[in-house]
């Protein structure tokens, strides 16, 4: 049924617009393969959930001005009363960073009091208080809370550690492969930094970094109960539901009542936790949404090609399918040698873009931070194309079966 | 003969709308996809100082040691202030500054208002004249404040119009973070894309800078960076003067060596330094020193972003592809007039004037497709900021060149594309043609 050798000897005679088709559909896949996998890629980190319950929460970013560092511990606490206390707030806590905030701490973890070579874990460090779990609205699985007696006052420059700690599930398991995190000691630096007790261990908190380059510890978060003086700070508020956009305003204004001597200014000043998430993955989200739309058109404008070439082809060859017909090829045929041409061309075209869609992941790999491409988006990418191909030449291909017999006595 | 082809031209396109829509449409969508990424990877990816680039060099030091060194043994990003204030003390170099990013409060004059941040860098005095600033008022401040750890300032015009309305400040004090400050300079409002000397620690692609303040008088002050501070192994500083003593490193130096014997010199000098500090005992390894400039430090640091390098890439594709899809229809629609061209033959027409007709019919196509991607490129460019952090979206801009780019590179390409069909289309035997008819 199938007439291939009729093809083949067919398509000798168009060289030209066979090499150009099936290029243009090995092109497409390789690039669409690779758009396809980026795209996946980005979602998959949009995705990944903070740790923290995300709704009705408020961050503002403050700096004082003119206020010597060591009085700013006193302002904060004035400052996070006064907004415990505001109407709609759930609650409230000052600290250094949060999940996605866009810079914050990071150490090494210890397991042994030791100076030197690779710690045993790299985390965040984020200074809180004892409300902070209210805050976050997180999940205690193991331990308890800080108390309100063990929360101290440092300086940045001279903190090292605090004697309780509370770690995220997934920095206790890295810790303490065997699960008896709880209770243990460990180490934030060298030997003449005093050990501190893990009390608690939460659920899940993430680091505040959304870049790739953190992907290794993107979950191993620890809290300590500290807050630090100097004169840039945050505050994390966690609204009363349905009340976030009053508090979003009321918040600021409440602050510069309590002290005008500081600068909450700038589009990054006051977010919502909406915002901030929004702000961390622009950039990833960005680019999935370029690479959809790129493939989108991609897509279309190889179909039209194909549809434009093809449509010719039948043009050039009514008298031949005319011919045909008239020694008993029936309309079927007709269709079946359109559809079959196409698809040798386009499993020529495939075979040489599967190659090439591997080989810009390999090159792109050693370029840019990126993975490897896994065979299941090429297979996906060659079915498609294949069926792209079948698709476009179904209109041209009926054209051609509809051609009558008695065309091969018209000249052309 | 032009006009008449460019007319025969226009009614052919005209015959085939759908054909020629297709044409349009690809060689549109691709230029159009091709120019927006380009012109976002043109703003990151240039040579920020191109007159002086090679002259400008950043000289680091290992201060970590084999264990902490970064991949491949590279020593640390910048320098703890310890080799900093060695290295600028010697004064090896013919210019020469160390500086970090800092963030202060400044309070307007007349006290009503709200104290507002602004963003900057301390400096020494060769700072201005080595990264060529423009200055409206005033000069840089002498190297004598460095020495005398002066209370002076060098503001932005930008910061300038807020304060004092656009006046010559020169000797006035504004207040910053607490502190007064005289003003001796008034930039022109400049930040280099990238700002190379802030590649690492602060932000390449950030706000221009509004301040710079003496180190020196920073330094009294204990003004923290607010850029990066990293750190290895046993962090054991507990105070600013620990800090300032510890292995952070924070402090970013710039050096200017107008001739390669220079920069040799420099090298050595380095090496020399390093080797000393082994001798002393402080460092417990062999000297390992770099000294980059400007484009090698922006290629090392991979400054371009990296989205913007791969959306590139992927248009780059993309317009080939569209290419390919051109020549196909071209070759369609060429192919399809055999018959008239053998016409056009047999009347005596030439291969040359066949040639130019359908050369001039495509740049015809490609001119459509360059205004179809004009449009697109500007709807495009103007949606950049939708999708991606304004730090990177406000680098893509339509500007006169852009807009001549994306046109002549449409004619351009097409008429290229075009070249197959049209050889195919002049190689058509007249006497084969007209038989057949």
């Amino acid at each position: 049924m199938l007439q291939i050798k009729p093809i083949l000897a067919a398509l000798k005679r168009h060289k030209a617009g066979t090499i150009l088709i099936a290029m243009q559909i090995a092109l497409t896949l390789a690039i669409v393969c690779n758009a396809l996998f980026i795209i996946q890629q980005r979602v998959e980190r949009l995705s990944r959930p903070s740790g923290m319950n995300e709704s009705d929460v408020l961050a503002i970013t403050n700096r004082w001005v003119a206020v010597n560092d060591k009085d700013t511990a006193s302002l904060n606490k004035t400052d996070v009363q006064a907004l415990r206390q505001l109407p709609g707030v759930a609650d409230a806590m000052a600290t250094n960073s949060f999940p996605l905030r866009g810079g914050g701490w990071s150490t090494g973890v210890n397991l042994e009091p030791k100076d030197e070579g690779k710690p045993a874990a790299q985390t965040t460090l984020y200074f809180v208080d004892d409300h902070a779990l209210a805050v976050y609205g997180s999940q205690l699985i193991a331990g308890r809370n800080f108390t309100s007696d063990e929360v101290i006052v440092a300086d940045p420059k001279e903190i090292k550690s605090t004697p309780q700690v509370i770690v995220t599930k997934a920095l206790a398991d890295k810790l303490f492969p065997k699960g008896d995190a709880l209770g243990k000691q460990i180490y934030l630096g060298g030997k003449d930094v005093p050990s501190s007790t893990i009390i608690g261990i939460v659920k899940q908190l993430q680091v505040p970094w959304s870049g790739t380059w953190a992907n290794d510890f993107v979950e191993n978060a620890m809290l300590l109960p500290a807050q630090l003086t100097g004169t840039y700070g945050i505050y994390l508020i966690r609204a009363k539901p349905g009340q976030l956009e009053s508090i979003a305003k009321n918040a600021p204004e409440t602050l510069l009542k309590t002290n005008r001597m500081r600068v909450i200014s700038g589009d990054r000043a006051v977010r919502t936790y909406e915002k901030v998430r929004e702000d961390a993955y622009k950039n990833d989200r960005g680019m999935a949404i370029l690479m959809g739309v790129i493939c989108l058109i991609l897509l279309a404008i190889t179909a039209a090609g194909i549809v434009g070439l093809t449509s010719f082809w039948v043009g050039q060859r009514r008298k031949q399918i005319g011919v045909r017909r008239a020694l008993g090829a029936t309309r079927r045929d007709i269709l079946s040698y359109f559809l079959t041409e196409n698809l040798m061309i386009g499993i020529a075209g495939v075979v040489i873009g599967a190659g090439l869609a591997v080989g810009l992941n390999l090159w792109m790999v050693t370029q840019f931070e990126m993975a490897r491409l896994s065979v299941m988006y090429v297979l996906v990418g060659v079915v498609a194309l294949l069926l792209l191909g079948q698709a476009a030449v179904l209109a041209p291909a009926m054209r051609a079966s509809k051609v009558q017999p008695v065309e091969a006595t018209r000249s052309v | 003969m032009f006009s008449y082809y460019v007319q025969l031209g226009l009614r052919s396109l005209r015959r085939n709308p759908v054909l020629t829509a297709l044409m349009v449409m690809a060689i549109g969508f691709g230029v159009a996809a091709s120019m927006i990424t380009y012109s976002v990877f043109r703003a990151v990816s240039g040579n920020p100082i191109p007159e002086k680039s090679e002259r400008l060099f950043i000289p680091q030091i290992d201060s970590w040691g084999p264990k902490y060194n970064l991949p491949g043994n590279e020593p640390p990003y910048a320098l703890n202030y310890v080799d900093a204030v060695a290295l600028m003390r010697t004064h090896q170099a013919k210019r020469q500054t160390m500086l970090y990013p800092i963030e202060l409060s400044a309070l307007p004059l007349g006290g009503q208002s709200i104290p507002f941040t602004v963003e900057g860098f301390t400096a020494q005095s060769d700072f201005f004249a080595m990264f060529d600033v423009p200055f409206q008022y005033g000069s840089a401040w002498a190297a004598a404040d460095d020495e005398h750890r002066a209370a002076v300032v060098v503001i932005s015009r930008k910061l300038n119009d807020k304060l004092f309305g656009g006046e010559n400040s020169l000797g006035r004090e504004i207040t910053l973070s607490g502190h007064n400050y005289r003003v001796v300079g008034v930039s022109e409002n400049w930040n280099l894309k990238p700002r190379f000397f802030a590649a690492w620690g602060g932000t390449s692609f950030g706000n221009p800078s509004d301040i710079y303040i003496p180190i020196s008088r920073a330094m009294d002050l204990r003004v923290d960076t607010a850029g990066s501070n990293s750190c290895r192994g046993h962090i054991d500083y507990g105070d600013w003067d620990g800090w300032l003593q510890s292995n952070c490193v924070w402090v970013i130096p710039w050096v200017q060596l107008d001739s390669t014997a220079e920069a040799e010199q420099y090298q050595q000098f380095l090496e020399g330094y390093a080797a000393d500090q082994q001798r002393a005992g402080r460092y417990g390894w062999a000297p390992n020193v770099r000294l980059r400039n400007v484009m090698q430090w922006l290629d090392y640091l991979h400054v371009v972003p990296q989205e913007s390098s791969v959306s590139l890439l992927v248009a780059l594709g993309f317009f080939a592809i569209c290419l390919i899809n051109t020549i196909g229809l071209l070759l369609a629609k060429f192919l399809r007039r055999s018959g008239e061209i053998g016409v056009r033959r047999a009347l005596g027409a030439s291969r040359r004037e066949i040639y130019l007709q359908y050369l001039i019919e495509a740049g015809t196509v490609g001119f459509a497709g360059g205004l179809l991607g004009l449009l697109l490129t500007a709807l495009g460019i103007s949606g950049v900021g939708l999708l991606f952090q304004p730090q990177i979206a406000r680098l893509a801009h339509l500007d006169i060149t852009l807009v001549g780019l994306t046109l002549l590179v449409s004619i351009f390409a097409t008429v290229v594309a075009a070249l197959y069909p049209t050889w195919r289309a002049a190689q058509v035997q007249p006497a084969w043609q007209l038989k057949s008819n």
